[in-house]
Order: structure tokens, then sequence, then C-alpha cells
């Protein structure tokens, strides 16, 4: 309810953009959540116009009782991400949400380079399963009340993000105000 | 008792109800005396799921039961429609049927929203007593999260009465 991001940013998180940058966009989701889906797109235009002055952040929000297959994408993303690989295993899962299931998701690992067997290993003993529930738990600690959510240096922004329109211009004042300090 | 205009406060007496939990059980708010209870009014079964409070709840409730605390939701629909929302969803706690005399368990928290004939966004944490700990009404349209209930449940851990029980 209070809308404040917690905990803050930190080196543990999954970012893409300069640390530096004037704005912080955290997003809360989950790879098989429809406007999820949406918002990939829109935060992937929304990268490309404010290029360096924004840094982008993703936590798990897998809302795994309603979508069966959302906890183990999230699980075989954090796996991608021991070998850097984070971001591409992010960007696959979007645009593959139809098709998540555990042998997709192998093919996925093994397309960006990874060891699918390894992965599919990790996901059966739930090796990321805890830094899994970590974000979602500091979601729900955030006041995450769905997926996507999103905040905005910090703070909760419960504006119209399928309107990228009115995010953009969001971004470019939250960076604008930051700048100017 | 003349009906509440405003969802109860903190330190009120929770009002007890017997509500189907299926369509052959009922339950009992004092069976649960002992342990905290959670009670989440809702408007109504099948909104969309990825904004849903009961699929959120639901996916806290591991949490809530880390504290020992029973969750129960409550709305007007019927025990069939909870069933069938409850199997879909995958939920794994009850969802009680304040369906006749409808909203009646609603009204007697102030949770009950006449123009619509449902049920408001209220949650409520009862403690091993009955009694109303906190509680929080939320705008219908706004899903209240779980951050407040679970501030809550914690603090009624290291509550002084919390502390001094036995049991």
């Amino acid at each position: 309810m209070n809308g404040q991001l917690q905990p803050p940013v930190g080196p543990d998180d999954h970012a893409q953009g300069p640390e530096g940058a004037p704005v912080t966009l955290v997003e809360y989701g989950d790879f098989e959540c429809p406007y999820c889906g949406q918002a990939y797109e829109i935060v992937k235009t929304i990268q490309q116009r404010l290029g360096g002055k924004l840094r982008f952040v993703f936590r798990n929000f897998p809302l795994k009782e309603a979508h069966p297959h959302a906890e183990h994408a999230a699980e075989a993303a954090e796996a991608a991400a021991t070998r850097g690989r984070f971001w591409d295993m992010h960007d696959l899962l979007y645009e593959n949400q139809r098709r998540l299931d555990d042998a997709s998701l192998a093919g996925y690992a093994e397309a960006i380079g990874l060891d699918a067997q390894r992965v599919m290993q990790a996901l059966e003993d739930g090796t990321y399963e805890p830094q899994v529930r970590e974000d979602f738990m500091s979601g729900v600690r955030s006041g995450v009340n769905g997926t996507p959510a999103f905040f905005v240096n910090g703070v909760r922004w419960d504006g119209p993000w399928n309107d990228p329109a009115v995010f953009l211009q969001t971004l470019q004042e939250s960076a604008g105000t930051r700048a100017g300090r | 008792m003349p009906e509440p205009t405003e969802v109860l406060a903190p330190g009120t007496r929770a009002p007890d109800f017997t509500l189907h939990s299926t369509p052959d059980q009922m339950l009992s708010l004092k069976e649960l005396r002992g342990r905290p209870v959670i009670l989440a009014f809702y408007p109504a079964d099948w909104s969309p799921v990825c904004g849903d409070e009961v699929t959120l709840l639901n996916e806290v409730l591991p949490e809530f039961r880390r504290h020992d605390a029973e969750l129960l939701g409550i709305s007007v629909d019927g025990v069939w429609c909870h069933a069938a929302f409850a199997k879909h969803r995958n939920l794994h706690f009850p969802l009680l049927a304040d369906f006749e005399p409808k909203g009646a368990v609603c009204r007697s928290y102030g949770a009950y929203r006449e123009q619509d004939g449902f049920a408001q966004r209220a949650l409520f944490l009862i403690d091993g007593d009955g009694i109303i700990r906190w509680s929080y009404l939320s705008p219908v349209g706004v899903n209240p999260g779980a951050d407040g209930v679970l501030k809550a449940l914690e603090s009624l851990d290291h509550s002084p009465e919390a502390a001094g029980r036995t049991s």
C-alpha cells in the first residue's frame, strides 16, 4: 500500500542500462502473464527512446498457481543469469510466451548456449527457487498487487503502462527532474 | 445489533458467522479460535487473473501459514461458483459464500456495498482470541495487495498479548 520499492535496486538485480541513469524503471513480471507480454514490447520501445537515461531492472513475480509454467520460466531465467545470459533468456521467454513447458525451456537454454541438461536439473532440484521467492516477496512487501507492476525511481507507478506515450512522458519527466537537481 | 457503517475497527470483537466453505461443508469463525485469521472480503469471483486479489493472496499463502494464520475469502457468490473458481485458479484456501441471506456477514463487518449488492474490498486480521487487530478498506477497483496484512500479521507475532500466550 505504501508503494515504495524495497529493497532498493542493488548489485544482485538484473539491470540493463547505466547504473547512474537518471531513471530506474523496475518491473515485477511473470513470464506467462499476457499483460507482461504486452509490457515487454512497450519497455523495449521505451528503452530505445530513452537510451542511456534509463536503467531497467526486472524482478520475478510468478503467479505460479494461476500460471503453471511461470515458476520454472523464472528459475530458467535465473539459471541463465549465472552465465551472464539473463536478458537473452528474458527476451526469449517473452517472445515465446505460449511455449513455456520444460521441454521448450530446455530448447531456449540451448539456443543461448547454456547446458540444457544442467538447467533442467536445476529446475528439478529447485536450485533457483529461493531466489525467485525472494524477488516475489520483495514485490509483495513493496505493494505489488498484480503483474506487471512498475516502480519509477523506487516509487510504484499506478498510471497506465499500456499507453506508451503516457508512460514515456512520465519517465522523461522523472529523468528531467533527476537531472535538474 | 445495528449495522456498522464503516469497516469494523481494530479492537472490535469479530462477529461470528457460519457459512458454506464447500457445497457440503460449513465453516464457523469460532472453530479457528487460537490462531490468527485473515478475512478477505472481495466483490466477485472471476476477475482477470493477473491483477486479481484472490490470486495474489493465494500466492502469499505459504507466508501466512508460516505465521500459523488461516486465510478465508468471502464474497456473495454461491458455493458452486466458488468451487469452480477455486478449482480454476488452484486456490488453497476456503472461499465462503455469503449468499443467503445475501451479504449478511459482509454487512456485519461493515463491508457491503449496498449500491452494488456485493462486498467491499476489505481485509481484516483477527487474533487468536477473536479480536480484530487490523482492518483495511480498499477502493473497490483497487486490489489492496498483501503488504499491509502481512505487516499486521508480523506485528501481531511481536505483540505483548501474543508473547504472553502459552499455546
